[in-house]
């Protein structure tokens, strides 16, 4: 983890954290359903500092035809930044971490997915980040599952991802980009709420047994807040919104 | 990557021998395979090994060279990690650059060993912002029989350890190797990555090729000496639920421990 010369405070006394949220309490998180008008399925997120925009295309023909597979449709995924979304300027090519990230997000939403409806097709999620603040993978992943379920494509679960952490010696949630360079752990996890499997989980940093149970449960209290926002997103956008 | 009509028949296998208790080759459902690690394998390397794990075997070199460092992490070494799968490794591997199958191996294997601290990447500089010292490790995959990541990590940590740390000596942005003057790296802590499969609802520790064809979930959990968890990859395309996470993490502190004690010895420390 990098160590820098500046000296916030990532957890007072009072059990505040540096940008005055508690231990259990996630960042601000608005989803959109269905912003986008050529891709059959999309969605909005902002998480915190994220910005992230998701498209789904398909099902649809497999290119190149060699992927194609005869007895279910495949899932693809492409997780990627824009240049201006960080501090520095990003290089627009696709960085090893943006290609591995991609490949978790995509094995995170395929048990959630019914590919074997669609035999020789394939279903492309795209997600854009706008602007990066820590957690952007859970993040983008939220807004991929709405953006699935936005296309009208058959899916067993919705997939829900929040982070937890450690930092200053405390496990908490959804840790945000200082915590994240700070801190002492990250832990993002993806989670099937009704089917109670987790689809995505990666760890850096070092917990003992104890935390790390520990970790798990509060990431996952996190992944069931951001259910209830993304089933209310598509419920906008399905039935309208109420106060409209 | 086709299915074959033999390949049908061995999933089928594994799965039924699996629902009674056993796996294909013998083992208990937590047994690695026989894990053999030999040290100095590339003289001119600084640190080198060469990791067979059942019929999977990885050569891994490290070399030791001064450079610039990363502009926000001017007071640390530099420690990079890669992997690659050999064409003469598998008849399914092609030369050419890596996709993410690789890119993922290289970086879980790099986060493992990097999350744990293993090197106190403190002590390798020579002046602070300007020369540091870097650590470069690259694992070469020579035969391909399932598990990767545990190959990989295992030949890794090996080379680290019986790794020889040349001097150097830094005067007015110039950097000089005294000849023949060396030490052992700071090595903190010895990690261990245990990769398990998740084939139909039972877990297995170390999967073969074969097993690594039919599970439909994976994870990698890396667990340092004192028995905590520094790192988790979850792969596949099934999720497991927040029970077996916790079983699994403790499969990987009791098999680490005893792998722990081979590379332990196999690096001479």
């Amino acid at each position: 983890m990098g160590v820098k010369k500046t000296d916030i405070v990532l957890l007072d006394d009072k059990g505040i954290r540096c940008d005055g949220r508690k231990i259990n309490e996630p960042r601000r998180i608005m989803i959109k359903a269905g912003v986008l008008k050529n891709a059959n399925g999309s969605a909005y997120i902002e998480f915190g500092e994220n910005k992230i925009l998701a498209g789904v295309f398909g099902p649809r023909d497999v290119h190149p035809k060699h992927l194609a597979n005869t007895d279910r449709g495949i899932l693809r995924c492409r997780y990627h930044m824009q240049p201006f979304s960080v501090g520095e300027r990003k290089n627009p090519a696709p960085s090893r971490r943006e290609i591995e990230i991609s490949k978790v997000i995509k094995e995170a939403l395929e048990p959630a997915v019914m590919l074997e409806n669609f035999p020789r097709t394939v279903v492309d999620v795209f997600i854009e980040i706008l602007q990066a603040d820590g957690g952007s993978r859970c993040a983008a992943l939220d807004a991929a599952a709405v953006a699935l379920a936005d296309a009208g494509i058959p899916m067993r679960d919705m997939v829900s991802a929040c982070a937890a952490g450690k930092v200053a010696d405390t496990i908490v949630l959804d840790i945000n980009n200082e915590e994240d360079q700070e801190g002492q752990a990250d832990m993002p996890v993806a989670y099937m709420p009704n089917l109670g499997k987790v689809t995505l989980i990666q760890l850096d940093g070092v917990l003992t047994p104890q935390e790390y149970e520990k970790c798990v449960n509060t990431a996952l209290e996190g992944c069931k807040i951001v259910y209830e926002i993304q089933k209310k997103a598509l419920q906008e956008k399905f039935f309208g919104d109420d106060s409209q | 990557m086709t299915a074959t009509i033999i390949d049908d028949l061995k999933k089928k296998k594994i799965l039924a021998l699996l629902k009674e208790g056993q796996r294909i080759d013998g083992r208990a459902l937590d047994e690695p395979r026989q894990l053999t690690v030999d040290t100095g394998v590339i003289p001119k390397a600084e640190g080198s090994a060469r990791v067979r794990l059942g019929d999977t075997e990885v050569v891994c070199g490290v070399k030791i060279q001064p450079d610039k460092p990363f502009p926000d992490l001017g007071d640390r070494g530099i420690f990079i990690c890669t992997a690659e799968i050999l064409p003469l490794a598998d008849p399914n591997a092609e030369p050419g650059p890596p996709g993410e199958e690789v890119i993922e191996l290289a970086r879980v294997v790099d986060r493992g060993i990097r999350e744990s601290g293993m090197v106190d990447l403190k002590q390798l500089v020579l002046e602070k912002d300007k020369s540091v010292i870097g650590i470069f490790i690259d694992n070469s995959v020579t035969d391909y029989d399932g598990n990767l990541f545990d190959a990989c990590s295992y030949a890794s940590v090996a080379s680290v350890l019986s790794c020889k740390l040349p001097k150097y000596e830094y005067n007015d942005g110039v950097v000089t190797k005294k000849d023949g003057e060396f030490s052992a790296p700071p090595i903190t802590t010895i990690p261990v990555s245990v990769t398990m499969g998740k084939i139909g609802d039972s877990i297995v520790v170390d999967p073969n090729a074969d097993e690594w064809n039919c599970m439909n979930g994976r994870i990698t959990i890396t667990t340092n000496a004192a028995g905590n968890i520094c790192a988790v990859q979850k792969g596949g395309n099934d999720g497991f639920t927040p029970e077996q996470l916790i079983q699994c993490s403790k499969i990987s502190i009791a098999t680490g421990a005893k792998i722990r004690d081979i590379l332990k010895q196999a690096g001479g420390s």
